[in-house]
């Protein structure tokens, strides 16, 4: 079935079947594999893309659903070598260990502070709960997060 | 994933003639329940029909003061933060909030929070062979099984499994009325009798037909209902299932109590209305003991499991919390 979708500003025209998350014609068909699949579930957050400039479960949605929307994945934060601010903050604060969720994390905070959810630690941590790190490094997280901020990312 | 067809409804009546001609045709709204259950196994859809574009998305007032018109694919972020959700029916605000992540209710809508599945884990994984909802005559697996989260009211020996929304226990609260459509035409079912208890039939979640699309939720006009609170018991601080949930709604007069409207959550197939602790309430002054005494007719009913017995004194207590805090509000 084709699918046309904006991803990170270009426009990209697929054949998938039917059953192709957006996840998986992010990651096998358009090689961006900057988004994880972590749970495959929406329980983890390691998928997470902005949609139209919403925070979503990519590995929930079907590719088909998206025809036409525009998609902003982890790759296309950053304007040319200069980091998105808020990637800038994660690697200021050591805001992961492993690197695994990170993309997700960033999208979803991307979101969050865009949102206006980013207010204070305990907003933070509760409107980045669908974002696990099982390397706990949450506290940095929460730190990148705050800079991000005040740096009016 | 079984292979399926997808076709993009362009207006509800097209959407309501595929379900109700395709008896394996599923609607897709948000997905973030359906596309899970098809990746476990649990549902599979021979045809969906994808009604994301249809204009059902409105959050507006009804007139003549008659409350509030929740369209079916309004997103539960969408309508959490809604100032005619959060300025007249807080717990509803804070119920929605309460439930999955906000990635998932960005995608997540209101008629697909409605028809939400069980997370029995007997349920929702078919290597366990035991699963009346599932495979009708199977047994449970939940009965005699590892049953910590499932429920203490109202359910039977053939299935005792929680209906997990946050959500439908706020509409239940609030006497939500939901607005399907149909092949034959429109109805209005009360959310009393939307959702089922599960009898010798948990196969059947809800009343809503084969060929029915949900396309509004309606609200009625409750001025008390800035005086309630969402109380949600769960195991870590966020992103989790009710263990157990409060909705309540209080209407207060001089510190005596005029009405409550109480919901339970976690604890049975369906949102649990709890008719016997607001009748206790009913011209009761509003104060702990009150409140106790409210909570213990409506548990007087409950029954525990190997591993869930906990609930009932929990529910209990959240009763009281919930009421308490929603005494106190300003």
């Amino acid at each position: 079935m084709p699918v046309r979708l904006k991803i990170n500003g270009k426009d990209i025209s697929a054949d998938v079947d039917t059953r192709t998350t957006l996840l998986d014609l992010l990651r096998e068909r358009l090689q961006l594999t900057g988004s994880k699949k972590g749970c495959d579930h929406g329980q983890c957050g390691a998928c997470t893309v902005l949609v139209n400039g919403r925070r979503i479960n990519s590995c929930l949605s079907l590719a088909v659903v998206h025809d036409g929307e525009e998609i902003t994945t982890i790759e296309g934060l950053a304007n040319g070598e200069q980091l998105h601010p808020m990637q800038a903050a994660f690697v200021e604060h050591d805001g992961f260990q492993c690197g695994y969720c990170t993309p997700g994390q960033i999208c979803s905070a991307v979101a969050c502070v865009k949102e206006g959810h980013a207010k204070s630690d305990d907003e933070i941590r509760e409107w980045m709960s669908g974002n696990l790190c099982r390397c706990g490094a949450y506290p940095n997280i929460v730190d990148a997060i705050k800079d991000a901020v005040a740096k009016n990312a | 994933m079984n292979p399926f067809s997808y076709t993009r409804a362009v207006d509800p009546q097209q959407a309501t003639s595929v379900i109700g001609s395709n008896a394996s045709a599923k609607i897709l709204a948000g997905g973030t329940n359906l596309i899970d259950l098809m990746k476990m196994g649990v549902e599979r859809p021979t045809q969906l029909v994808d009604i994301n574009r249809l204009p059902l998305t409105q959050i507006e007032e009804l007139p003549n003061g008659g409350g509030v018109r929740i369209g079916g694919l309004a997103r539960n972020s969408d309508v959490a933060e809604h100032p005619l959700i959060v300025q007249r029916y807080p717990v509803l605000s804070q119920a929605l909030l309460a439930g999955a992540s906000p990635q998932l209710r960005n995608l997540a809508t209101t008629g697909g929070n409605l028809l939400q599945r069980t997370r029995c884990y007997y349920f929702y994984d078919p290597a366990f062979p035991q699963c009346n909802k599932r495979q009708p005559g199977s047994g449970c697996g939940a009965l005699n099984g590892f049953n910590r989260i499932h429920a203490i009211l109202g359910q039977s020996e053939q299935c005792i499994a929680t209906n997990p929304s946050d959500m439908n226990v706020a509409l239940a609260a609030l006497d939500a009325v939901v607005q399907v459509q149909g092949a034959k035409g429109a109805r209005s079912i009360p959310i009393g009798d939307f959702h089922r208890l599960p009898g010798d039939t948990p196969n059947i979640d809800t009343n809503l037909q084969a060929d029915e699309l949900i396309t509004a939720v309606d609200l009625p006009a409750i001025p008390f209902a800035t005086r309630s609170h969402y109380l949600k018991i769960r195991d870590r601080a966020s992103y989790a299932f009710a263990l157990v949930s409060v909705a309540a709604v209080l209407d207060l007069q001089n510190g005596k109590i005029n009405g409550a409207r109480i919901a339970l959550g976690g604890v049975a197939h369906k949102p649990w209305r709890a008719q016997k602790a607001e009748a206790a309430l009913q011209g009761q002054t509003a104060d702990e003991k009150t409140f106790r005494a409210a909570a213990e007719a409506e548990l007087a009913a409950a029954k525990g499991y190997k591993h869930n017995s906990f609930k009932i004194e929990l529910a209990k207590r959240a009763i009281v919390r919930a009421l308490s805090t929603a005494a106190a509000m300003a």
